[in-house]
């Protein structure tokens, strides 16, 4: 339970970033954080203890295995968020390149 | 020495000529093996990219973006892509979209097994290895374009 | 059954095809994009006969059978909101084939518009939870990068909160699919369905279900959690803001909201009345909200919320008439919004501006613009004889008879004040002097007048959906969401045929 929790304060920190920070580069890295958060619950959902790795071996047997299927989902979510952070980090450059700042209470052209 | 004005000092040119082959060798290895020991299309394509990427950063970028340019980086991305789909559709012709076609099903400790797994991989690799040395060459070419105004 | 995949497939391999050859051989863009969603749209049609013969299909990606492999699946819902989605995506492509003059890349446009189109089809046809975040992280990050399409400024600015707020909104919906895999140890929708209804209630479903509400309300930008939109939606190029607004929020949001609360957790009355009261919150913040702008552009969008707000209602209320009203405006608000948004697009296209204060008169020099924007306008704010009078009236009846007497009434006014603002719209624009300096302009190309016309006509004629010939269509969709928990029985049924 204590890992989940600990999964949970992570899951905070990053939303707290988010929120909070006005630099829009630490933004990025507190949704980088909220991600791993979640991807980090998720692996632990598969893990039991005692468990190897789901990778066969000559003296591997099934039983004693973690739940594979967390790990590869994780790896999809790893994917997705490596796209995203790549996006978000093309943006932030070009909004650099329009507002000169990366002081998110300052880009505010849009209102309304 | 005019040439090593670009990039960092010589220690790190050096190292980087050393390694950088067996960088890229790794990816590949991880790719092949793909379907038997842990690894695959994307871990492998990830090291690939990152080699180039090594480059890029010891040598400058006008020395990596002539080994592999942008164009090509997204021709060969645009390949990968095209490629898993037509994989995929090539399932069709045994009834089902992505079936795994090839008689050889796949044996435990055997590299040449899996069907089209290792094909997928392949496929994968050419994607993500190109897409992520596209995606930081484009962020460097940018970030250069500011500096020069 | 093999069609199945190809509501996938096409749009994927058109994006890389366009991506490959766009840029070497010159209009190979605009080809193929159109040929592939025409060729979506005429699947997606063929899909409602598939519908009507075997009620519920199943297609086994790769021969892995259900449970184990990822399924895709067909029933009377999925057909509906394939039709919607792909009727829209084609008139959109072809009215960006002069539109999209104006930027610089349009092999890139495509390409990504393809993108996200393939992540909304495969939101619909999937049967599978994980499958589906990943298919919505497509169509997202395809939308993000669409909305920043323009690199201007404003463009940049409203694609980051975007992104910001979706990406938060990603997390959220990854994190409830974590949870419930915990729970059930499977991730076909099916097999959850049926897992759960094998076990006592829990608290951690509960749990599961607000967080699924919170992650694909702020996809659908219900009101709480709508901040990005009235953003996000005016800063796209039309066409995109057509599809964001018409389709995307309603795939994302609505359809993913149906599935969950409907079919996998069979929700329990106080979470379908939690529904009830965001749509009505969305409804009457929208509509106030709408009233007050000058552009154009920022008006629809908080239009878009308002309506969104009807049809959250509508599904919360829950009895068959409710649903059957909610899918009605679904498809409606997809028709004459897409609609407007490309009207005011043709606008900005022809006098390029979107100030509401400096137009005027627009209808004597763009007079098919002109038509189209009274047709969506008319509908949209429910005049009689239009799909949107019908789709509201069956609403406002189904509030009626669920004894909501209250919450009719609030409807009804802010279908009021729909047509307050609406009314602005058309009398600022089109109506009155026209302005001097706009006297030079003319009307826009055929291709952009030919998918306004079209858009139009459906949004005259879709009234007819209630009509007991064409009834069957919307009927087999609400019969798939009224029969809550059974979808697994008809799923795993279907699977053994």
């Amino acid at each position: 339970m204590t890992e989940y929790i600990l999964c949970l304060a992570l899951f905070c920190i990053g939303l707290y970033c988010v929120l909070r920070k006005r630099n829009i580069i630490k933004i990025i890295i507190g949704l980088g954080i909220m991600e791993y958060a979640v991807n980090l619950f998720f692996v632990l959902v598969g893990y039991k203890t005692g468990g190897r790795a789901p990778i066969l071996a000559k003296d591997q047997v099934v039983s004693n295995m973690v739940d594979p299927i967390p790990q590869a989902l994780v790896l999809t979510s790893i994917v997705i968020g490596l796209a995203v952070t790549a996006l978000i980090v093309a943006i932030a450059i070009r909004l650099f390149e329009r507002y000169g700042t990366f002081d998110i209470t300052k880009i505010r052209r849009l209102k309304g | 020495m005019k040439k090593s004005d670009k990039g960092m000092t010589l220690i790190v040119k050096t190292i980087t000529r050393l390694t950088v082959g067996l960088i890229l060798l790794y990816g590949i290895y991880i790719v092949l093996h793909g379907h038997i020991s842990p690894g695959g299309g994307f871990a492998g394509g990830v090291i690939i990219a990152l080699s180039f990427i090594h480059l890029m950063l010891a040598f400058g970028k006008e020395f990596a973006l002539k080994k592999l340019s942008q164009a090509a980086a997204s021709l060969l991305e645009n390949l990968g892509a095209l490629m898993f789909l037509g994989i995929a559709l090539a399932g069709l012709t045994g009834g089902y979209f992505f079936l795994n076609f090839f008689i050889n099903k796949g044996k435990p400790f055997t590299l040449f097994s899996a069907g089209i797994i290792p094909l997928c991989n392949i496929a994968i690799c050419l994607k993500v290895g190109a897409g992520l040395f596209a995606i930081f060459a484009a962020l460097i070419l940018f970030d250069s374009s500011q500096e020069n105004k | 059954m093999t069609v199945l995949s190809f509501y996938v497939v096409i749009p994927l391999g058109g994006a890389f095809l366009i991506s490959l050859l766009g840029k070497r051989i010159k209009s190979s863009g605009d080809i193929l994009a159109n040929l592939s969603t025409f060729s979506l749209l005429v699947f997606s049609l063929y899909s409602i006969k598939l519908v009507f013969i075997n009620k519920v299909l199943v297609y086994n990606v790769g021969g892995w059978v259900a449970p184990i492999g990822i399924c895709m699946v067909l029933d009377g819902l999925s057909s509906f909101m394939l039709v919607t989605v792909n009727l829209v995506s084609f008139l959109v492509t072809l009215y960006s084939i002069s539109y999209m003059e104006r930027y610089t890349d349009k092999a890139k446009f495509y390409t990504l518009f393809m993108l996200m189109l393939a992540g909304m089809n495969g939101i619909i046809i999937t049967g599978d939870l994980f499958n589906l975040f990943v298919f919505l992280e497509i169509a997202s990050i395809a939308s993000y990068a669409l909305v920043a399409f323009g690199t201007e400024a404003e463009e940049l600015e409203a694609s980051f909160k975007y992104a910001v707020i979706g990406s938060v909104a990603s997390s959220l919906i990854l994190l409830g699919i974590a949870i419930l895999y915990s729970y059930t140890s499977t991730l076909n929708m099916a097999d959850i369905s049926s897992v759960l209804s094998g076990k006592p209630q829990s608290i951690l479903v509960n749990f599961v279900l607000v967080i699924f509400l919170t992650g694909f309300a702020i996809k659908a930008a219900l009101v709480p959690f709508h901040a990005w939109l009235p953003d996000a939606h005016p800063s796209a190029p039309a066409p995109i803001s057509a599809m964001l607004s018409g389709v995307l929020i309603k795939v994302l949001g609505v359809y993913a909201i149906c599935r969950i609360f409907f079919n996998i957790i069979a929700a329990s009355h106080k979470a379908f009345f939690i529904l009830v009261v965001l749509g009505l919150i969305s409804m009457i913040v929208g509509a106030f909200l709408a009233i007050a702008q000058n552009d154009i552009k920022r008006m629809f969008a908080y239009s878009s919320i308002s309506q969104i707000g009807y049809i959250i209602f509508a599904l919360g209320i829950g009895t068959p008439l409710a649903i059957f009203g909610g899918l009605f405006h679904l498809f409606n608000h997809a028709v004459f919004k897409s609609t407007l948004f490309l009207t005011s697009g043709a606008i900005e296209y022809s006098v390029n501006t979107r100030d509401l204060r400096k137009l005027g008169g627009l209808s004597s020099r763009l007079p098919i613009t002109g038509y189209t924007g009274l047709l969506g306008s008319m509908s949209i704010s429910g005049i009689p004889p239009l799909g949107g009078f019908w789709s509201k009236l069956v609403i406002i009846f189904a509030a009626l008879q669920a004894g909501h007497f209250i919450f009719a009434t609030i409807a009804v006014l802010v279908s009021v004040i729909t047509l307050a603002y609406y009314l602005k719209f058309q009398s600022y624009a089109f109506f009155g002097k026209l302005d001097e300096a706009l006297i030079k302009i003319k009307e826009v190309p055929l291709t952009m007048r030919l998918s306004m016309i079209t858009l139009g006509l459906i949004c005259a004629i879709s009234g007819l959906l209630c009509v007991p010939a064409f009834k069957p269509f919307l009927q087999s969709a609400v019969s798939v969401l009224l029969s809550g928990n059974a979808y697994k029985d008809a799923v795993f049924n279907a699977l053994i045929r």
